[in-house]
């Protein structure tokens, strides 16, 4: 779209890997910190909405294809289910992360990292999947 | 004395936000207002000590949304459609509904009364004992991902059915782009049979033409 604005494409270059690693960190520090799984999963999918943006479509789709996009929705889901059910097969509730690891905080911080990071995953593939569906239409 | 300036201040401006949403009839300076009225929202948020939604809320409403519905506007056009009749019921429906959901908060505790019902239920037990039964210093990450772990999951389900939804709806399937594919091997080889490369071919349907 904005092929030959050089403002926007070098400030984006610069800016990227830097939100980037802020979604990382409002991920993995959702315990300690404001912010969590779906926090980070926006923030991940903004950058690339930012580089479909500059970049056009056609680069988008070269970056992060459909089919990868479709894995990480279903994955997020499975992932959180997943931990639920590995809770049960240890002999405790569904979504139980104390039976998780021999102590139970330890188990509690266990599941509570790995299930928001099915969260981080399952937002970021939907809200990427819901733009790159409604950029991709043909105008009318 | 400040607090109560800054709240009425942001209030104000949302009310002026909302008016101005209604009254304006370019959709891309609704958009860009929705988007105020979502940071605006997320302000006020972070000065009740929410900070988790008010983070949620500037991310999703001031950013997502706005890019979403931008991509929604490039699509269908950015004038509303003019108002070719008035009709009295619309408005009656709203003042009828608005009208019902002020009384009702005549009912309701007053802000950071100690006695309000959602005091004396689970909340004591979350400030107490989340840190010997789960662990993590944010409370909110201890009741969304553990004590209330089966309504985050939930949640999740809805953003993948969201994902899902619009897939199904407006995204071309990778079944059919196999196909697509799969038919120009087709006409390549046919081509191939009869001797002809594809310039040929548009140099014979632009003749048609």
């Amino acid at each position: 779209m904005l092929r030959r604005k050089h403002i926007p494409r070098t400030v984006s270059k610069i800016l990227a890997p830097y939100i980037l690693l802020f979604a990382l960190y409002v991920q993995f520090h959702g315990d300690y910190g404001p912010g969590g799984g779906f926090q980070a999963g926006v923030i991940f999918a903004s950058v690339f909405i930012l580089y479909a943006l500059i970049y056009g479509m056609d680069n988008a789709r070269k970056v992060l294809p459909p089919s990868i996009r479709r894995i990480l929705l279903g994955l997020g889901v499975l992932i959180y289910a997943g931990t639920g059910v590995v809770g049960m097969l240890m002999g405790g509730n569904f979504l139980n992360y104390s039976v998780l690891l021999h102590d139970p905080l330890h188990g509690q911080h266990l599941g509570i990292n790995v299930i928001e990071f099915g969260v981080g995953m399952a937002v970021f593939a939907s809200m990427v999947t819901i733009f790159f569906v409604f950029a991709g239409q043909d105008r009318k | 004395m400040i607090l109560d300036l800054i709240d009425i201040t942001l209030l104000v401006f949302l009310v002026v936000t909302a008016v101005a949403i209604v009254r304006l009839d370019n959709l891309f300076a609704v958009v860009m207002l929705l988007g105020i009225f979502s940071l605006i929202s997320a302000v006020l948020y972070v000065q009740l000590d929410a900070v988790d939604v008010a983070f949620t809320e500037a991310a999703v409403g001031a950013g997502i949304s706005t890019v979403l519905m931008l991509g929604t506007l490039a699509l269908t056009g950015s004038e509303e459609q003019k108002r070719t009749h008035w009709s009295p019921i619309p408005l009656a429906v709203v003042v009828i509904t608005g009208g019902a959901l002020v009384y009702g908060t005549f009912d309701m505790p007053h802000y950071g009364d100690p006695n309000a019902p959602i005091h004396q239920h689970v909340a004591d037990r979350y400030i107490e004992k989340s840190g010997q039964e789960v662990g993590p210093p944010n409370i909110v990450t201890s009741v969304l991902a553990s004590y209330r772990g089966f309504d985050t999951l939930g949640e999740v389900v809805v953003v993948f059915t969201a994902g899902a939804g619009v897939l199904t709806l407006l995204g071309h399937g990778i079944v059919s782009r196999r196909k697509r594919h799969r038919d120009e091997e087709e006409i390549k080889r046919e081509l191939e049979e009869l001797d002809l490369d594809e310039t040929d071919v548009t140099v014979l349907e632009e003749e048609d033409i």
